[in-house]
C-alpha cells in the first residue's frame, strides 16, 4: 500500500465489500467516487487492498464535543478531528457547548475555519439555542443559520431547555431555516445533584439517582411541542426503555423527530459504577440492562434513527477523584463503531446497510449537511472508511488519537478496526495509522481553496 | 483485614471476630490504665471532610489507647470547593507517612477510591461516605445489641433470631445501609419503616422488610427499635410536611414508647433530635441504649484500628 498522498493522486481500491456484500474496485479521483465496478485500473493511482475490508461512507457524528476554544487542554478542534479520522468518520457535529459558548456567528464560524483548517473531517458547528446555554432567551439561530457555518442544528446539549414556551418558540423559528433543536432531555428538577440511574444500586450505594422519568417527560413534551407547531425535534443520547416507547408512539402519530442513541448506551449497564471508576460517569447515566436492550431494539426497528457518540474529552483530574467531584463524559469517536459492531452486529440485529444509514446518511439528513453520507455513488463525494471486521484487539490508550483518555473501554476487547478514511478524495487514515497533520492541513488548503 | 469500607460483604466470621476483639478492648476501658501499647509508632489520620466530632473523637480516642500518634485533617467543603483534590490530600498524608487513615467523606465510594487508587498505601476505614455506609457505627450497634442480649457470655455469638426495626430517614441513612448488611449476617431480622419519600427507590436487593407504619412495626414487638436522626433540612425538599406531622406519624413519642416491651431496646446513633424522632423518656430510659453505642464505639474502633494495623497489615 502506497504511502503516496499527494495533492492529486487518485486512490484504486482493490476488492472492497459494499455494505450490501458485494465485492468491488472502487476509484477515487479529484474528491469524488469516478468509478465502482470488478477489475478497474487507473494509471498513476495508488493501490490499496481492501480485500476482507468493508467499504462504509464517511460516517457522520451529529453529537461531538471539540472543546475548543475554551477547552484545549482536554481536545482541540485538530485533535478531535484526528480522533474522529481514526474513528472511520468524514464529519462532525461540533457541539455548542465552549468558551465562549457557539451562540453567534462569530464564533460558529470561527470553529468551522478551524476544521477546515485541520483537513481530517468536516467540523459541522451546532449553534445553542439559547444565549450562553443559559436556557433564558434564544441565541440569534438566524444569523448562525446564514453565517458561513450555515447551522442547521440547534443544542444547548449540557443542559436541557427546559422552560417550556423557550423550548416552543425554538422549535417554531427554526422552522424560517429548515434547522432542528437537538434536545438534551434531562428535567432539571428531577435531577439535582444526581449522580447515576436511580434504581436498585443507586438505592444500595446511596447516590442520588437520575431517574428515567426525568428524561421520558421531557420527550413526552417535547414531542407534543412539535406536533403541535409542525417543527422537527432530534432527541439526543436517549437512556431508557421508555423513552424508546415514547419516540415510537411519536414517530406512529407521523410527529417530525429523530432520535439517536450512543454507542455506550448501546453497550454498557449502570453495573460498572460499582467500583466507582469515574471513566464510567456519564449524562445520561449508564441504565439497565433492560434499557440496553430496548435502544437495541428501537435501533433496529427505525425507532432510534442513528448512533451519535457524544465523544465527551476532559483532562486526567476530571477523572481520577472521587465520583460525585468528576465530570461527566466519555471519549467515544475512536471506538464507535467497533463498539455498534459488537453490539447490533455481531448480535444480528442490524446488518452493514443499517451501520451506512445509521451512522451517515441519516445523521447527515437530520443536519441537513451537503457532501456527506450520500452512499458510495459514481459521482458521489469521495468520503469512506474502510473498516476490517474479522479484526480483533484490546482496546488501549494507543487506540485513542485525541487529547483525552475517558474510554470506558480501555483494556476490553473489540471487534473490528477502521483500516482507511478518505476524506474529500484524501486519505486521514491508512494502514490503520492517522496521517500526518501537516499533509492533511496542505491537503485541506488545497481542497477548501 | 486490609481495609474496612463497608458492611457489605463482609463474613460472619469477620464480623464475629471483630466483635470479640472489641470485647478484648471493652475490658480495657474498665482497667485502671486505659492504655495499650499495641499501635505505638504507628500514625492515625483522621480525614474529615465533614464536620463529625462525635465519630472524630471517638476514633482519636480508640487510636490514643492504642498508643498511636493521631492526627486531625480537617478538610470540610468538598475537595473541589477547596482547591486541592482528595489525591493531592492522599498523596500528602502518603508522604507524611500515615499508617491508617479514617476517612468521613460526603461522596459515597470516596474510601473505597482511596483505598484502590494506589494513592497512598495505608489502611483506610471509612467513617462514613455519603448516604453509602458508616461501618463502625453499624459495629458498635452489633456490639450493643449482643451485650445486652447476653451480657459477659456475648463472645463468639451472632444475633440469630433477633429483630431489629430501624425507623426514620432510610434514604439518607449511611447508618442504615451498614446495619441493614451487618446484622443480617449475623442472623438478625431487620425492618424498615419511613415515610415513603424517605426509603430509597429500589429496595427489592435489600434483605429486610420496609413499611410505613410504625404503630404496626412496634405493636409486632420487635426486640430492637432504633431510630434515626430526622434533618430538619429535609421538610425544605418536600420529603414531608413539618416537623410536628413527622414526629406524629413516625417519631417514638411517650404512647409508643409505652406499647413496646420493657426488654425492647431503643437505640439511636445520636445526635438526637429529642420531642422529633424521640421522646426524652424513651432516649432517658432503662431500654436505651444511647450512652452505651458512645462507650462501644471507642472499642469498636479500637478492634478495626488493631486488625488493619497491628503486626504485618498484609495478614488478616
Amino acid at each position: 500500500m502506497s504511502s503516496d498522498n499527494a495533492a492529486s493522486t487518485p486512490y484504486l481500491i482493490r476488492g472492497a465489500t459494499l455494505p450490501d456484500g458485494t465485492r468491488t474496485d472502487l476509484v477515487l479521483a479529484d474528491g469524488r467516487i469516478a468509478e465502482i465496478g470488478s477489475g478497474l485500473s487507473r494509471a498513476g493511482a495508488s493501490v490499496v487492498d481492501a480485500a476482507g475490508l468493508i467499504a462504509l461512507p464517511g460516517l457522520v457524528d451529529l453529537h461531538t464535543h471539540l472543546r475548543e476554544p475554551g477547552g484545549e487542554q482536554s481536545e482541540t478542534i485538530l485533535s478531535g478531528s484526528q480522533a474522529a479520522a481514526v474513528g472511520g468518520f468524514t464529519s462532525v457535529f461540533a457541539m455548542a457547548n465552549t468558551s465562549p459558548v457557539q451562540d453567534t456567528a462569530g464564533v460558529v464560524d470561527q470553529v468551522l475555519a478551524l476544521g477546515e483548517q485541520a483537513g481530517y473531517v468536516t467540523v459541522q458547528p451546532i449553534g445553542a439555542v439559547t444565549v450562553g446555554l443559559a436556557g433564558e432567551r434564544l441565541a440569534e439561530l438566524g444569523a448562525m443559520a446564514t453565517s458561513r457555518a450555515r447551522v442547521r442544528v440547534f443544542s444547548d446539549d449540557g443542559f436541557c431547555v427546559s422552560d417550556p414556551l423557550l423550548m416552543r418558540r425554538a422549535l417554531e423559528y427554526v422552522k424560517a431555516f429548515d434547522g432542528v433543536v437537538a434536545q438534551h432531555s434531562q428535567e432539571p428538577r428531577l435531577t439535582e445533584k444526581a449522580q447515576m440511574n436511580e434504581g436498585a444500586l443507586s438505592s444500595e450505594l446511596g447516590m442520588v439517582g437520575w431517574p428515567a422519568v426525568a428524561e421520558e417527560s421531557i420527550i413526552a413534551r417535547d414531542v407534543l411541542l412539535a406536533e403541535h407547531v409542525g417543527s422537527r425535534l432530534h432527541v439526543c443520547h436517549v437512556s431508557t426503555a421508555g423513552s424508546v416507547d415514547v419516540i415510537r408512539w411519536a414517530k406512529a402519530r407521523g410527529i417530525q423527530v429523530t432520535a439517536e442513541a450512543t454507542p455506550h448506551h448501546l453497550m454498557l449497564t449502570e453495573d460498572l459504577v460499582v467500583g466507582y471508576d469515574a471513566r464510567f460517569k456519564v449524562n445520561p447515566p449508564l441504565r439497565r440492562r433492560e434499557d440496553v436492550e430496548a435502544l437495541r431494539a428501537g435501533l433496529a426497528d427505525g425507532t432510534i434513527d442513528i448512533v451519535a457518540t457524544d465523544h465527551a474529552p476532559h483532562p486526567i483530574e476530571a477523572k481520577d477523584c472521587e465520583w460525585d467531584a468528576a465530570a461527566n463524559g466519555m471519549v467515544g469517536l475512536e471506538s464507535a463503531l467497533s463498539v455498534v459492531h459488537a453490539s447490533v452486529i455481531d448480535t444480528g440485529l442490524l446488518d452493514w446497510n443499517d451501520i451506512a444509514r445509521v451512522l451517515s446518511s441519516t445523521p447527515a439528513r437530520i443536519g441537513r449537511l451537503a457532501g456527506q453520507g450520500q452512499g458510495l455513488l459514481v459521482g458521489g463525494p469521495a468520503e469512506l472508511t474502510l473498516y476490517d471486521p474479522a479484526a480483533s484487539r484490546v482496546f488501549g490508550r494507543g487506540s485513542l488519537a485525541g487529547k483525552s483518555a475517558n474510554s470506558p473501554y480501555l483494556e476490553m476487547t473489540l471487534p473490528g478496526r477502521v483500516q482507511a478514511t478518505f476524506h474529500r478524495g484524501y486519505a486521514t487514515v491508512l494502514d490503520g495509522a492517522l496521517r500526518p497533520a501537516a499533509e492533511i492541513a496542505a491537503q485541506g488548503v488545497r481542497t477548501h481553496g | 483485614m486490609r481495609h474496612l469500607l463497608s458492611t457489605k460483604g463482609m463474613s460472619r466470621d469477620e464480623a464475629i471476630l471483630l466483635l470479640d476483639i472489641a470485647e478484648d478492648m471493652a475490658d480495657v476501658a474498665n482497667r485502671e490504665v486505659k492504655k495499650l501499647p499495641t499501635l505505638r509508632g504507628k500514625t492515625v489520620v483522621n480525614l474529615f471532610f465533614e464536620d463529625s466530632t462525635r465519630t472524630r473523637i471517638s476514633f482519636e480516642a480508640a487510636a490514643k489507647r492504642l498508643s498511636a500518634d493521631v492526627i486531625n485533617f480537617s478538610a470540610k467543603g468538598s475537595s473541589v470547593s477547596k482547591g486541592e483534590s482528595l489525591k493531592d490530600t492522599a498523596q500528602t498524608l502518603a508522604a507524611m507517612g500515615a499508617d491508617g487513615v479514617v476517612i468521613r467523606h460526603p461522596a459515597s465510594g470516596a474510601p473505597h477510591v482511596l483505598a484502590e487508587s494506589g494513592w497512598i498505601d495505608a489502611g483506610i476505614i471509612n467513617a462514613g461516605d455519603g448516604t453509602h455506609e458508616h461501618p463502625t457505627q453499624a459495629l458498635l450497634d452489633a456490639f450493643t445489641i449482643r451485650r445486652r442480649l447476653h451480657r459477659g457470655a456475648a463472645r463468639g455469638k451472632g444475633l440469630d433470631g433477633v429483630t431489629v426495626t430501624i425507623v426514620g430517614d432510610v434514604l439518607h441513612s449511611r447508618v442504615a445501609r451498614s446495619n441493614l448488611w451487618l446484622l443480617t449476617t449475623l442472623g438478625a431480622h431487620v425492618t424498615f419503616i419511613a415515610p415513603p419519600t424517605l426509603l430509597p427507590m429500589d429496595m427489592s436487593g435489600w434483605p429486610a422488610e420496609a413499611g410505613f407504619d410504625l404503630d404496626a412495626a412496634i405493636d409486632a414487638g420487635p426486640d430492637v427499635v432504633m431510630m434515626l436522626r430526622i434533618q430538619q433540612e429535609r421538610m425544605n425538599a418536600a420529603f414531608f410536611p413539618n416537623s410536628r406531622e413527622y414526629s406524629r406519624r413516625w417519631g417514638l413519642d411517650d404512647e409508643r414508647f409505652g406499647r413496646l416491651a420493657p426488654t425492647t431496646i431503643v437505640m439511636h446513633p445520636g445526635p438526637m433530635n429529642r420531642g422529633l424522632e424521640i421522646s426524652s423518656a424513651a432516649a432517658d430510659s432503662a431500654g436505651s441504649t444511647v450512652r452505651e453505642q458512645v462507650a462501644n464505639g471507642v472499642s469498636v474502633r479500637m478492634a478495626a484500628l488493631y486488625l488493619l494495623l497491628s503486626g504485618d497489615r498484609e495478614d488478616s
